[in-house]
C-alpha cells in the first residue's frame, strides 16, 4: 500500500477515485472468484463442523440422533461419569485411558518417526545435488499412495500368519508366532510407517539450507562430531525438528484407519472412541463433544506450528 | 597418517546416519514390496510362496463388488477432482498476483481447513449434516460423497496452481490488453495455457487424494456405495487371501502412475519458468 501513496498524491482527485474504483471493482470480481471454493467448503467441511458444536450441546436420542432440547451431558460425559447405582459423579475412566493412550501413542510415533527421520533427511540433503530430489521422490512415492494399503502392508507383516513370524519360525528362532498384531506396538509401527514423510520433508527442507561453513568452524575449534551434531546442526534446524514432529503428532492423534486395522477393537485411539458413539455407542452428542475436543488440541498443535513458521522466516530475512 | 588419505576427514559425515537412513528406505519399501510380491501367490496364504500366478488378479476382475466398488471409486473421483479443480482454479486467480486485500486471510484459512481438520472429525460432522438432508429431502445418491470429496480435494488442487500463478508475472496479460483483447480472450488466450501444467498438476493430486479417502467414505457412505478403499476395509474381518494383494497392487500401480507424472510436470514446470 505504502508505494501506492506518492502516485496518487501526485495524479488529480478524479484520477486517484478512478484507481480506487478500479480496486475496489477487482476486489469484488475476486471475491467472486473465490466464492464456488468457498461455498463447497461452506457446506461439506465448516459448516457440518458448526452443526456438530451445536449437537454438543443436546440431548441424545433413545437410538442415536438427538432430541432438540440443551443439554451439557455430552461436555460431562467427556470425562465424567455417572453412577448407574447410586448417581454419583466419576472419572469416566475408560475415556481417559484412550485420551492417555492417543496422547501416548501419538507422542512415541512422533519420537521414533524423529529419531528415524533427522539422520535420514540429514544423509538426503549432504547428498550431491543432483541425487537429492531422487531420494526426495523416493520419500514421498510411499505418502502418496494410499494409508490403507500401507496400512495393510504392515497388517499383513505382523500378523501371526505373516511373513516376520513365519520366518522367524522356519529358521527355529521361535516356536510359536509373536503376538504382534492387535497390540500398541502395532499401531506405532503403522503410524511411524504412515506418517515417517511428514517427519522427513520438513526436516530436509531446514538442512538443505544448512551453512556448512558453521559446521567446519566447530571442526576447527576441535569440536567432535558429536559436539557438532549436538550444539551447532540441531539448534540451526530446530524450526526444521518443530515443524516435522508437529505434522507427524497431529494426524496421529486423529488417527482412525491405523488403529481400527492394526489395534483391532481393543486398542483404542481417540478417532476410534469418536466412532462408537455414532455407531454402537448411540450418543451422538458426546461424540460431538469428543470430536470438538480432539479438534481444540489439534488446532492448539497447529498454532505452534504457525508461530514457529512465521517466526523462522523472519529468522531466515535477517 | 598412512590410512588419513584413504578415509578423507569429511565434515558433512555424520557416523551411523547412512545406515540410518538405509534402514528408513528398507521400512518404507518392504512391507509394500512384499504385498505385491504375495499378489502373485499361487496358494491362498499371504506369507507361505507357492509359486507364480495371476489367478487373484483374476478372482479379483470377476468379483462383482470390486468391480462396483472401483467404478464408484472411478465416478467419485473424477467427479470430484473435475469441481475441486475448477473451484481451486478460480480460487488461485482470486488470491495471487495482487496486494494483500481485506479477507484475503480469511480465503486462505478457508481453502486450507479441510487440511487442518483431522478426517475424523470432518468424517463425523458430515455425518451429521448430510443425515439432516437425507432425512428432509430424502436423496441418498453419490452426490454426497462427491461434495465430501471436491471439498477436502480443493485444497490440494489449489497448491500448485496456485503456485504456477505466482511465478507468472502479469506482463504478457498487459501486452494482450495492450493489443486489444478483452479481457476474456487474455485469459483464454494467455493467462490459461500459461496455468495448464499447474491445472493438470492440481487435477491429478486431486484425483489421487480422492480415490484414496477412507475415512470420510466410510461415514458418508449409504448402502451400496462402497469404494474400494471401504470395501477393502470391509473385508478386514474375513479370512485374508492375496486377493486383497492382488486389488492393493493395481490400486498402488494407478497412484505411482498418476504421483510419477505429477512431479515430471511439476518439474518441467519449474524449470521452464
Amino acid at each position: 500500500m505504502t508505494d501506492t501513496v506518492p502516485a496518487s498524491q501526485q495524479s488529480s482527485t478524479s484520477g486517484a477515485d478512478a484507481g480506487v474504483a478500479a480496486r475496489k471493482a477487482d476486489i469484488r470480481s475476486r471475491w467472486m472468484l473465490a466464492s464456488p471454493a468457498l461455498t463447497v467448503i461452506f457446506f461439506a467441511a465448516l459448516g457440518p463442523l458448526l452443526i456438530m458444536l451445536v449437537y454438543s450441546f443436546l440431548q441424545k436420542g433413545s437410538y442415536g440422533g438427538i432430541v432438540w432440547s440443551f443439554s451439557l451431558d455430552g461436555w460431562f460425559n467427556v470425562f465424567l461419569k455417572r453412577d448407574i447405582f447410586d448417581d454419583t459423579l466419576g472419572f469416566a475412566d475408560g475415556h481417559l485411558s484412550i485420551f492417555w493412550r492417543s496422547l501416548r501413542l501419538s507422542f512415541g510415533t512422533t519420537v521414533l518417526a524423529l529419531l528415524l527421520g533427522f539422520p535420514t533427511a540429514y544423509y538426503i540433503a549432504t547428498r550431491p545435488a543432483n541425487l537429492r530430489p531422487v531420494f526426495l521422490f523416493l520419500i514421498t512415492i510411499p505418502f502418496w499412495t494410499n494409508l490403507l494399503i500401507r496400512t495393510f502392508a504392515i497388517m499383513e507383516v505382523i500378523r501371526n500368519e505373516g511373513v516376520v513370524n513365519t520366518l522367524l519360525m522356519s529358521l527355529g528362532v521361535i516356536s510359536s508366532p509373536i503376538q504382534m498384531l492387535f497390540t500398541d506396538f502395532a499401531i506405532m509401527l503403522g503410524m511411524v510407517y504412515v506418517y515417517l514423510p511428514l517427519m522427513v520433508l520438513p526436516l530436509y527442507a531446514s538442512m538443505e539450507r544448512l551453512d556448512f561453513r558453521l559446521v567446519e568452524a566447530g571442526y576447527d575449534l576441535y569440536a567432535t562430531r558429536m559436539g557438532v551434531l549436538r550444539r551447532i546442526i540441531v539448534p540451526m534446524v530446530k524450526p526444521g525438528i518443530i515443524a516435522g514432529s508437529i505434522l507427524v503428532f497431529v494426524p496421529s492423534l486423529g488417527a482412525y484407519v491405523t488403529p481400527r486395522v492394526l489395534g483391532g477393537g481393543k486398542n483404542m485411539m481417540l478417532g476410534n472412541l469418536i466412532e462408537l458413539q455414532f455407531g454402537q455407542g448411540r450418543n451422538w452428542p458426546l461424540g460431538a463433544a469428543l470430536s470438538i475436543t480432539l479438534l481444540v488440541i489439534v488446532m492448539v498443535a497447529l498454532l505452534f506450528y504457525v508461530r514457529n513458521a512465521s517466526k523462522s522466516g523472519v529468522k531466515s530475512h535477517g | 597418517m598412512a590410512d588419513a588419505p584413504a578415509k578423507p576427514f569429511s565434515i558433512k559425515r555424520q557416523t551411523g546416519f547412512g545406515f540410518i537412513a538405509l534402514c528408513c528406505f528398507v521400512l518404507l519399501y518392504t512391507p509394500i514390496l512384499i504385498l505385491v510380491f504375495y499378489s502373485f501367490n499361487a496358494g491362498t496364504s499371504i506369507a507361505i510362496w507357492e509359486g507364480f500366478s495371476w489367478r487373484w488378479y483374476e478372482a479379483a476382475w470377476q468379483n462383482e463388488r470390486v468391480v462396483d466398488a472401483s467404478i464408484t471409486s472411478l465416478k467419485i473421483a473424477a467427479s470430484a477432482a473435475f469441481l475441486a479443480t475448477l473451484c481451486a482454479t478460480l480460487a488461485a486467480l482470486a488470491t495471487t498476483r495482487t496486494e494483500p486485500y481485506r479477507g484475503i486471510t480469511a480465503i486462505y484459512a478457508a481453502i486450507n481447513q479441510p487440511l487442518m481438520v483431522p478426517e475424523i472429525v470432518t468424517a463425523v460432522a458430515l455425518l451429521i449434516f448430510f443425515a439432516m438432508i437425507k432425512v428432509y429431502t430424502g436423496y441418498q445418491g453419490l452426490a454426497y460423497l462427491i461434495i465430501a470429496h471436491t471439498a477436502f480435494c480443493i485444497p490440494f488442487a489449489y497448491l500448485p496452481i496456485r503456485a504456477r500463478l505466482e511465478n507468472m508475472d502479469l506482463s504478457l496479460e498487459r501486452a494482450a490488453a495492450d493489443l486489444y483483447a478483452n479481457p476474456w480472450q487474455t485469459f483464454r488466450h494467455v493467462t490459461l495455457p500459461l496455468m495448464a501444467p499447474g491445472i493438470l498438476a492440481g487435477a491429478m493430486l486431486a484425483f489421487v487424494i480422492s480415490l484414496d479417502d477412507v475415512v470420510i467414505t466410510e461415514f458418508v457412505k449409504s448402502g451400496g456405495q462402497d469404494t474400494l478403499p471401504t470395501y477393502m476395509l470391509g473385508q478386514l474381518r474375513r479370512i485374508i487371501t492375496p486377493e486383497i494383494n492382488a486389488i492393493s497392487t493395481v490400486f498402488l500401480a494407478i497412484s505411482v502412475a498418476v504421483v510419477t507424472v505429477f512431479f515430471l510436470l511439476n518439474r518441467k514446470g519449474s524449470s521452464s519458468s
